[in-house]
């Protein structure tokens, strides 16, 4: 049962992880099928606030939100008054006011969502934080695991890349790991801190290990625009030792699930070959990015009756 | 005027002394402590079950004046002081303007003296601006009263100028307060790297960020012959730096603060800036290390770094808010809980590291019931449990992370030149 915020995976019990799966494959229904759309949120407004850039959440919540009768805003940040330096409570405060019954916030700080979320009235929906987590995305990417593989107990997950900027790593070892899969976190030692090793995951800097007998290989962006003092030398070096082609993929099951949250850096990360390859359901993941964003927003109206 | 203290513990490390005693006060300076004073006074204070001590003395607090006065001022600072038994407190110099000059030394002499509440002491920076390019103007500083130099906030990156500061300051006879952070090593850290920075999410900043300029300053201070006080150590291998050095004879000193002895990173579990200070709070295991380390005197001074900030400039992002916590006001309660009661210090240990011991870094005379010594006096019950309400607190600002903590002891009076400040646990000059 979801409280009145998502701020993280972190405090997510695995029942409710549950929970938000199976209402998503219901409300999948409701992409391709116009007729099948609903007015299940009563015209609640909900209004997108993102501090950092975005394709796919950003649109993916407003279209959820849309497809379920809601009203959907996006407050465009580089044109609202937070470029005047109002503060992001000042910003949560007033649009409680004007009746903004949702907030969906991407934010560049860890902690952001939550500092909004015990000064408004209005649920909030943490599309990413800094560097902490990324909820909706793991449980996308977990909706995804879950349709293939048909569940997560012993699986094995290689997550790859930036771990030590990825709130879409962390978000997705708290879920995963508490409905009892086996991660691993792999990447340059520079780009990964052993301390990760708090959240239940195995931690390694051998790619060909890792992969070994994986049943899901999860790509992630190498955040250049995070990055200081250089973890590593270059791209071209990165892409040779740590980047994963279609070689390197055979290590891991034959039916191996290949996932990347996207923006994906081709030839970086993931070489076009792995991208495109019959075991990508990269594309997938974003199709699912929808019902699940629809999934959470009924179950967080259905939490919070005093919100109409 | 007279006034009689009596049948107090009194602790006296200046004199060796710990035990029930009378103090006789008069104009404003201490005539004697002595067992059954039988003159009349004044004013008589009884003090049966209480610890009367030297005027708990602060070598590190922000009072925020001159720029800043919506955090803090001298006088509020002041007020914090003297209900936190503080009878001397030193204040840092990252004031804007900056104290780097005789100037603005006299301001914040002038404002303590027009408060009048307790003695505050102004610290020089030791570079022009903070900036860390010149040399403050530490002559004309020090001919204006300043009593010590620091860099509080950051350190001086520039070895060779933070080496010939040392050796300049050592004319004047005034101690440096080191702040040791390389900030290339904190980077975008927000907390103590470790498990607890990777479950929340925030960037880590690890202990190398201190150590190596604990390592390096220590050095300097070795070469240049000077003495160096480290400010508010806080790990393991910073401890061990300064045991290594203490044994070949470096002359350094070093504070810890209450938070860093009672907190830990552990504590982090909302984002909460109220528990965002530099250095962060650290591992259960570098807290145990600074309890150890004041308990064998390796750390020989407790101090504040009361750090007072707005509540805009907390109540935000946790890395968009600004480091620091107040601790004037729970400062001896923290100490006497966790240290006293927790079997790391004595009475008598405590009465050292917040009065006797800083009072000697100060070389100034005070933190001492002497014979003849200002009537710098703190009587505290060590017996009082209390819940801490930041309401109750008298400094402007009201950034701690100890509201709601059960503390034991409570500061009751606060005697500074013989005045009484602070009276069964009321402010009386305001």
């Amino acid at each position: 049962m979801l409280g009145k915020d998502l701020l993280g995976l972190r405090d997510l019990s695995g029942e409710t992880i549950m929970e938000i799966l199976t209402v998503a494959r219901e409300m999948k229904k409701k992409i391709d099928d116009p007729n099948l759309r609903d007015n299940t949120l009563n015209k609640s407004s909900i209004i997108t606030l993102f501090y950092e850039n975005s394709t796919r959440t950003k649109t993916s919540f407003m279209l959820a939100g849309a497809y379920l009768g809601g009203i959907v805003q996006d407050l465009g940040v580089t044109t609202s008054s937070v470029n005047k330096g109002e503060s992001l409570i000042d910003t949560g405060l007033n649009l409680d006011k004007m009746g903004v019954k949702f907030m969906i916030m991407r934010h560049q700080m860890t902690g952001a969502a939550a500092v909004l979320a015990r000064n408004v009235k209005a649920c909030v929906i943490n599309a990413g934080d800094g560097t902490n987590e990324h909820p909706t995305q793991a449980l996308l990417d977990m909706y995804t695991i879950y349709d293939y593989l048909g569940g997560f107990k012993g699986l094995k997950v290689v997550i790859l890349g930036d771990i030590s900027h990825s709130r879409v790593a962390r978000s997705n070892a708290f879920g995963l790991v508490r409905l009892g899969a086996d991660v691993t976190l792999a990447g340059p030692s520079t780009l990964i801190s052993g301390s990760m090793k708090a959240l239940g995951v195995k931690v390694t800097s051998d790619i060909k290990g890792a992969i070994a007998d994986a049943d899901v290989v999860m790509g992630l962006r190498v955040q250049f625009e995070r990055q200081k003092n250089m973890p590593f030398p270059n791209t071209r070096e990165y892409s040779t030792l740590y980047g994963i082609n279609s070689s390197l993929l055979q290590y891991a099951k034959k039916d191996a699930l290949v996932m990347h949250p996207g923006p994906v850096n081709r030839g970086v990360e993931f070489s076009t070959d792995v991208i495109d390859g019959k075991n990508s359901v990269i594309n997938i993941q974003v199709k699912n990015g929808v019902a699940v964003r629809m999934a959470i927003l009924k179950l967080l109206y259905e939490a919070n009756p005093n919100l109409i | 005027m007279t006034l009689l203290i009596k049948g107090g513990r009194v602790i006296d490390p200046a004199n060796g002394r710990d035990g029930i005693m009378d103090v006789f006060v008069k104009d404003g300076k201490i005539e004697r402590a002595a067992e059954n004073i039988e003159e009349s006074a004044d004013r008589v204070i009884d003090a049966e079950g209480k610890w009367v001590m030297p005027g708990l003395i602060d070598l590190h607090v922000h009072f925020r004046e001159p720029g800043f006065e919506r955090k803090e001022t001298i006088r509020t600072g002041s007020r914090a002081a003297a209900m936190g038994g503080f009878t001397t407190v030193c204040c840092m110099p990252n004031t804007e303007p900056v104290v780097d000059n005789d100037i603005v030394v006299e301001f914040v002499k002038l404002k303590a003296e027009r408060a009048g509440i307790v003695n505050v002491l102004p610290i020089g920076a030791i570079s022009k601006g903070m900036k860390g390019e010149e040399l403050s103007d530490i002559g004309r500083m020090a001919s204006a009263g300043i009593c010590a130099l620091s860099e509080d906030g950051k350190s001086v990156l520039n070895a060779a100028l933070m080496k010939n500061a040392m050796r300049y300051a050592k004319m004047f006879n005034l101690p440096i307060f080191d702040h040791c952070e390389d900030p290339s090593l904190t980077g975008n850290g927000q907390m103590n790297a470790g498990a607890q920075a990777a479950y929340m999410g925030l960037a880590g900043i690890s202990n190398d960020s201190e150590e190596v300029i604990v390592a390096r300053d220590m050095i300097l201070a070795d070469s240049a012959k000077t003495a160096i006080h480290l400010c508010h150590i806080s790990t393991k291998g910073s401890v061990t730096l300064i045991r290594q050095a203490k044994e070949r004879g470096v002359k350094v000193t070093a504070e810890a603060t209450p938070h860093h002895f009672t907190l830990c990173d552990e504590d982090i579990t909302e984002y909460d800036a109220n528990f965002k200070m530099a250095p962060p709070l650290r591992s259960k295991e570098d807290r145990e290390v600074i309890r150890q380390a004041l308990s064998d005197g390796t750390i020989e001074v407790i101090s504040t770094d009361h750090a007072p900030h707005h509540i805009d400039e907390k109540n935000c992002e946790f890395q968009n808010a600004l480091n620091g916590i107040i601790g004037l006001e729970t400062s001896f309660p923290l100490a006497n809980t966790e240290l006293v009661e927790g079997d790391y210090l004595t009475p008598y240990g405590l009465v050292e590291k917040m009065s006797f011991n800083p009072g000697k870094i100060l070389h100034n005379g005070k933190g001492t019931l002497s014979d003849g010594a200002d009537a710098d006096i703190t009587i505290a019950d060590p017996n009082e449990e209390y819940i801490i309400d930041p309401e109750d607190m008298v400094s402007k600002a009201k950034n701690t992370p100890f509201g709601g903590r059960t503390v034991n002891g409570k500061i009751l009076y606060t005697i500074v030149g013989g005045e009484i400040v602070v009276d069964n646990g009321v402010l009386i000059k305001k």
